[in-house]
């Protein structure tokens, strides 16, 4: 049976009970089901912000995350896969990445989730852009998810 | 060759895309990178730290030693910050 896989880069809100009940729904194989959504905070190292922009390259962004969803099938027994991310403006509180990982036991299924979002935050084309009271900057990568991405490469 | 920015490489150069045919010496992606530093100001604030700048070649990421050849679509960008 192959396992169902969906990628969406989308500018719409996605619901996240929706999501997961499409996954599982008329399963009975499935015993454990992760998820990890992403949101827009309202403020970055004190300072408020009125909202994201996230930009991303159409195409790439599609291709590196199915790559990404590929490594997870191969290396965990997954049984169901959902990856959601949302570009455009995006306001705090509002959802911006959705990943849900379906296996028979948790820990394939948290494994695989954590996996999956520390290569989406390095690998995956997309660059946010935060509006602030004192203009928009453009927000910079950290050093903590290049470390975070790499600790699935060793061992 | 398509070459497409993004990001704030995008907005200091000040166009999102252009097709450009770089003369034969211009090899590898860190070659295209100092060749298009020195297409004008707004190039070279753009690639003005070349290591902080990323790459990839018919969506594929790519260090700057990959040659060009054969590439039909170039992407410079800063480091990624999705998820």
């Amino acid at each position: 049976m192959t396992i169902p896989v969906t990628i969406r880069i989308q500018d719409a809100d996605f619901d996240i009970a929706d999501e997961i009940a499409r996954l599982s729904e008329g399963r009975t194989d499935i015993g454990a089901v992760v998820s990890f959504t992403g949101i827009c905070r309202g403020s970055d190292g004190g300072e408020d912000i009125a909202a994201l922009t996230l930009e991303h390259y159409p195409g790439m962004a599609e291709t590196e995350i199915k790559r990404h969803a590929e490594q997870a099938l191969s290396r965990w027994p997954l049984q169901g896969l959902t990856i959601i991310h949302r570009f455009g403006r995006i306001m705090p509180g509002q959802n911006i990445v959705l990943v849900v990982t379906a296996s028979a036991h948790r820990q394939a299924a948290f494994e695989a989730a954590e996996f999956l979002m520390d290569y989406l935050k390095t690998s995956a084309p997309f660059w946010k852009r935060e509006e602030g009271a004192g203009g928009t900057a453009w927000v910079e990568a950290r050093a903590h998810d290049d470390s975070a991405a790499a600790r699935w490469t060793k061992s | 060759m398509k070459v497409k920015y993004f990001a704030w490489v995008r907005e200091r150069i000040g166009k999102a895309e252009e097709t450009l045919d770089p003369p034969p010496g211009v090899r590898t992606v860190a070659d295209l990178i100092a060749w298009l530093a020195g297409r004008g100001e707004s190039y070279a604030y753009a690639f003005e730290t070349p290591r902080v700048i990323r790459a990839a070649i018919d969506h594929t990421h790519v260090r700057p030693e990959a040659t060009i050849a054969g590439a039909r679509e170039i992407a410079f960008f800063p480091p990624m910050t999705g998820g």
